[in-house]
């Protein structure tokens, strides 16, 4: 305060004017990609079974989309594109619940806690993060195999337990902003650690549990490599493998593979809408910082 | 004090990371292992024979580091170039705009308005099918295709960019971008908004600009989250598959200029496993390197950094 | 307390996981028995197991030989498919998993029929895990209205037919009636023939369209049969890959109409080489078997859907009624699936019923043909033959009886010794790789080199 004369106005009306008008370009172009493959898909919904190049505005197919994709022939060929729907909110959801509880107590366990193996464990966890699904990929089909677990969930959603990449995620976020005085602080009220975590530990993380929520659950809705390699039975199929199966058809009917496309991206889009509400409240409640 | 205490609770820690080993022993280091030992065998398969006796495999034992030297020849090695390039190009410009739009978003200053708007609808595109985005972009981008016809209008240039290795590319850059950068900004905005206000508070009374407070005080203190999107950038973009090969379907990859480390294990897992096994180790040991290079640049400094903030704000808290 | 409590859970949940290991899988109640021929089966098994990656056999199956409503059920047999789709070779992987499989394998899990594609259908037919027709019970009799060039498909080194086809699929080259008027003076077929009975006739009269402003084929893969059905060796011997002098003259031809401009340069089934089919194209012809004419060709060239009732389905919508077919310069065929009965299965009188009814019955082959939404040109002379006699025309093709043509190529086709176990990843990587020399963006020597290469990650155990 003192330096008055020294100080450089160097965020005076005009450049900020400046700036914004850059930002909000920058923002309109970015908006205008993001959604344009969303606004081409619900165009080709409308469109027929064929479809060349691109067309900018709606068709008037959509009515015999709806009547095709719900037709007692779809459903005998695919299986009821509605179990499928349901199949993949079990496979996601159950993935989802699972990777963000147990990566949260892990990444707790490094984080609050120190023991010998600690150093080890964290590093241990880092390396096998970098190691591809498709190493233990073919393996892991054998082992399913010989374990009689194929055509079930269970390979599909109790392997969510160890998801190294969000185990990472919770104990940077847990480095940054969980000062290790609150656990002291619930310690010393006569709190058991497991309840500490779960009553105290929890809550605070909540937009990281969010933004993992979303990342997880979508990453397993839209999961093919790994259901198409386990199930074999229809009625177990998830949207991915339904949708690869109208792709194999001889008359591929694309406005029926686009309007389910369409119809199966509106649950996710449903939970994003919902989970980003915590993300901007938890961070706005100033729970967050230390 | 402190001491006795982490002592006692140590217990606490090792049971708390059961769930994770347990699940993780029984379901991925059994078929790692498995694969690591494949590394070393040179079996073939002929894909053009079957029988009940499995004779079209042919396993010829224990092989060294044959398979090995086969990954860093050849049109494998070609691999980790394309892989690099395809990574880059996107990820980039993906980091660039997400940091900008982190900063854009949390300056106060700026007031960006409709941000609930904008940061719901910059995250959509990672919502969709990898498959699902390429297909379009290969409608779009092809012979005959909405951006093809557009450029073809225009310019009257008739190639098209998707039978060009760097077109191809650059294509799949996009995508990628695409499907990534509202992930990315979320993340980084995240971590922004753990920022204490009255840090750029201060900042602004001593009279730094927003350059000066995004570098010297915004940047160090998201490290740890900088550094998770960095790394699980690298290893997403290693393992880049899903998008170059529905672009490279349904024409061929233009010379094999699309083809990157993982699509290289899925089209000889079935004929060669030694090989494809080999590619495996082999990407996790250059992730492991780079991912060690990138965490010994900034986690570090980030660590002593915080351990010296958390001492200086319990100093002045006294 | 708590937690002791969690970790019995997570033990129990371990352990129940392994106890239905012990309890579940593992039944081997059945065996398969010797892998020669097997005797007749007096019992039938309760599920047949159908292994396919796509709904094409599945709709003929339940229209054509299920008669009860409930068509996942036939005479207590329940009838399960087992799809996975061709994409990434899913299918041909899940397949071999499964026939390793088949020996120890359950009776209700035995796979009892899988459907071959023509490009790797040697790979099966050569192989031990498929019952010669003859063992089933099949006669050549019975076979007798088949179309040769199918026999020749299924016939393993033994001499002995493995599978068996529903459909046929000679081709034929379809052109635009307006542009052959404008630019030829005539539309007629049996005209149209003459100017491109040979391939040397064909490239003058692409020569004329090109001056026309037109282009006579539209992409570059689609003369590739012609070529590919006419070698006179298969792509492989003793695992030895040989490019044989018709693929090498496929390609020189291909270069040279790149060069001259006789194609619009588009890869099949593009967005691009769809559009070329539509009124305003410029594109005079395509090469086409049966199901491409009936779905392909016509779904394209439409300019509205057509409707289920039909009533859009005449000239005036697109280009309806405006195609015509002719042999065109070299008879040759496209695609195709076949029926393979599985060694081990238990279901081997059903089986035969299906394969007699589905691909030997002239009376069900003929009613197939005739379906509007099925179209198939089914693998039996007879059946067709009644069809010409009848009066057959096709409103789609301007009345013209097409399927007189496809006769004739059919009974033109000579598939023995022509076809190897690896044709499909062969034919599709040559297809790729020379596209970049036709489009000039790659040397030959370079291309060929690319293509070697692509082989070599799919078949490790092939030379050149």
């Amino acid at each position: 305060m003192s330096d008055a004369p020294k100080i450089k106005q160097s965020t005076g009306k005009g450049s900020l004017l400046a700036r914004r008008i850059i930002a909000y370009t920058v923002l309109v172009v970015l908006i205008v990609i993001s959604l344009l493959p969303f606004y081409l898909l619900i165009i080709n919904a409308t469109r027929g079974r064929v479809q060349a190049g691109i067309r900018w505005y709606p068709d008037q197919y959509l009515l015999d989309n709806f009547r095709n994709l719900f037709s007692a022939t779809t459903q005998n060929n695919f299986g009821n594109v509605f179990r499928a729907l349901g199949n993949s909110f079990i496979v996601a959801a159950g993935s989802c619940v699972l990777t963000v509880y147990f990566s949260a107590l892990t990444a707790y366990a490094i984080h609050a806690y120190d023991f010998k193996l600690k150093k080890i464990a964290h590093t241990f966890i880092l390396l096998i993060m970098m190691v591809p699904t498709q190493a233990s990929a073919i393996g892991f089909y054998r082992f399913m195999n010989d374990l009689g677990l194929t055509d079930t969930y269970i390979p599909l959603i109790v392997p969510a337990v160890a998801a190294p990449a969000t185990y990472f995620f919770m104990i940077q976020y847990m480095k940054s902003s969980l000062p290790l005085e609150i656990i002291e602080a619930a310690r010393i009220d006569g709190c058991g650690e497991f309840k500490t975590f779960n009553r105290i530990i929890i809550p605070i993380m909540k937009p990281a549990f969010a933004v993992q929520a979303i990342f997880s659950f979508v990453a397993s809705w839209n999961n093919f490599f790994m259901p198409q390699m386990i199930l074999s039975s229809k009625e177990k199929y998830t949207i991915p493998i339904v949708l690869s199966l109208m792709r194999a058809e001889t008359r591929i009917d694309y406005g029926v593979i686009n309007l389910y496309i369409v119809i199966a991206v509106i649950p996710v889009i449903l939970i994003y809408l919902c989970l980003s509400k915590f993300i901007i409240r938890g961070i706005a409640l100033g729970s967050v910082k230390g | 004090m402190k001491k006795r205490k982490s002592i006692s609770y140590a217990k606490w820690g090792y049971i708390f990371l059961i769930p994770f080993f347990l699940v993780y022993a029984v379901f991925s280091l059994y078929p790692l292992i498995s694969t690591f030992v494949t590394s070393f065998m040179d079996i073939t398969v002929d894909q053009g024979f079957i029988s009940f006796s499995g004779e079209q495999e042919v396993n010829n034992g224990f092989c060294g580091l044959q398979n090995y030297t086969a990954v860093f020849t050849g049109e494998i090695g070609r691999s980790f170039y394309n892989t690099a390039v395809m990574w880059l190009l996107g990820f980039i410009p993906q980091i660039i705009i997400s940091l900008l739009l982190a900063a854009w978003f949390t300056d106060l200053r700026l007031k960006i308005k409709a941000q609930g708007f904008f940061k719901a609808l910059i995250y959509l595109p990672n919502i969709l099918m990898a498959s699902a985005v390429s297909y379009l972009f290969y409608g779009l981008f092809s012979q005959g295709g909405g951006i093809w016809t557009i450029i073809n209008d225009i310019t009257g240039y008739e190639g098209v960019l998707l039978d060009n290795a760097w077109g191809a590319r650059s294509i799949v850059a996009l995508i990628n971008f695409l499907l990534w950068y509202g992930n990315t900004t979320i993340l980084l905005m995240a971590a922004i908004m753990g920022v204490d206000t009255s840090l750029y508070e201060s900042a602004q009374i001593d009279g730094a600009n927003s350059s000066q407070m995004f570098w010297k005080i915004t940047m160090p203190l998201i490290r740890p989250i900088l550094l998770y999107v960095l790394i699980t950038s690298l290893i997403g973009g290693i393992q880049m598959y899903d998008v170059p090969t529905l672009l490279a379907t349904s024409t061929g990859y233009p010379g094999q200029s699309l083809l990157t480390l993982v699509m290289q294990i899925q089209n000889r897992k079935d004929a060669s496993p030694g090989i494809a096994s080999a590619i495996c180790i082999v990407i996790f040991i250059v992730t492991a390197i780079l991912g060690g290079i990138i965490f010994y640049v900034t986690e570090d400094r980030s660590d002593k950094r915080l351990a010296r903030k958390r001492k200086k704000s319990a100093k002045e808290a006294v | 307390m708590k937690l002791k409590r969690f970790l019995a859970g997570t033990a129990a949940v371990v352990m129940a996981t392994t106890t239905l290991v012990g309890c579940g899988g593992g039944d081997s109640s059945s065996k398969a028995g010797d892998s020669s021929s097997s005797a007749p089966v007096s019992e039938q098994g309760k599920v047949l197991n159908i292994y396919c990656w796509n709904t094409e056999f599945q709709e003929r199956f339940e229209k054509f030989y299920v008669p009860n409503a409930d068509k996942s059920v036939y005479d207590g047999v329940k009838i399960n498919w087992i799809q996975n789709t061709n994409e990434g070779n899913v299918y041909q992987t899940k397949l071999d998993e499964a026939l390793q499989k088949q020996q120890s394998a359950s009776a209700d899990d035995k796979i009892d029929i899988f459907l071959v594609e023509m490009d790797y259908a040697t790979k099966y037919v050569n192989s031990d895990v498929a019952i010669p027709l003859a063992d089933i019970g099949i006669t050549e009799d019975d076979l007798k209205n088949q179309y040769d060039y199918t026999k020749q498909t299924f016939t393993n080194p033994d001499g002995k037919q493995v599978a068996t086809t529903w459909q046929a699929t000679p081709g034929l080259y379809m052109y635009r009636a307006d542009i052959a008027e404008k630019v030829l003076g005539t539309s007629d077929p049996d005209k149209v023939q003459e100017q491109i009975s040979d391939l040397d006739k064909f490239a003058e009269v692409a020569q004329k369209m090109k001056e026309a402003g037109y282009y006579m084929v539209s992409g570059y893969d689609d003369m590739y049969r012609l070529f590919s059905n006419n070698v006179s060796a298969p792509w492989v011997t003793d695992n030895k890959i040989t490019i044989d002098d018709q693929i090498a003259k496929w390609i020189e031809l291909t270069k040279e109409y790149s060069d001259k401009g006789y194609n619009h340069g588009t890869s099949l089934w593009d967005d691009q080489w769809n559009a070329d089919m539509k009124k305003d194209a410029k594109v005079f012809g395509y090469f086409f078997s049966t199901w491409g004419i009936a779905f392909s060709l016509r779904d394209a060239t439409v300019d509205e859907k057509l409707k289920d009732d039909g009533s859009n389905a005449k000239e005036g919508n697109g280009l309806y009624g405006q195609w015509r077919a002719c042999p065109g310069p070299v008879p040759y065929s496209w695609g195709g699936t076949g029926i393979v009965a599985c060694q081990g299965t238990d279901n081997q009188e059903l089986i035969k019923d299906i394969m007699l009814k589905m691909t030997c019955d002239t009376a069900v082959m003929k009613s197939m043909t005739a379906d509007e939404t099925v179209q198939d040109y089914t693998n039996n002379k007879e059946a067709i033959k009644q069809l010409i006699d009848e009066g057959y025309t096709n409103p789609f093709l301007g009345g013209q009886n097409h399927l007189a043509l496809l006769t004739e190529a059919a009974e033109k086709l000579d598939m023995s010794n022509k076809l190897s176990a690896y044709d499909q990843g062969l034919n599709e990587k040559i297809q790729s790789n020379m596209k970049l020399y036709f489009k000039g963006e790659k040397t030959y020597d370079e291309a060929l080199e690319l293509f070697y290469s692509d082989i070599k990650a799919l078949y490790p155990n092939l030379t050149h």
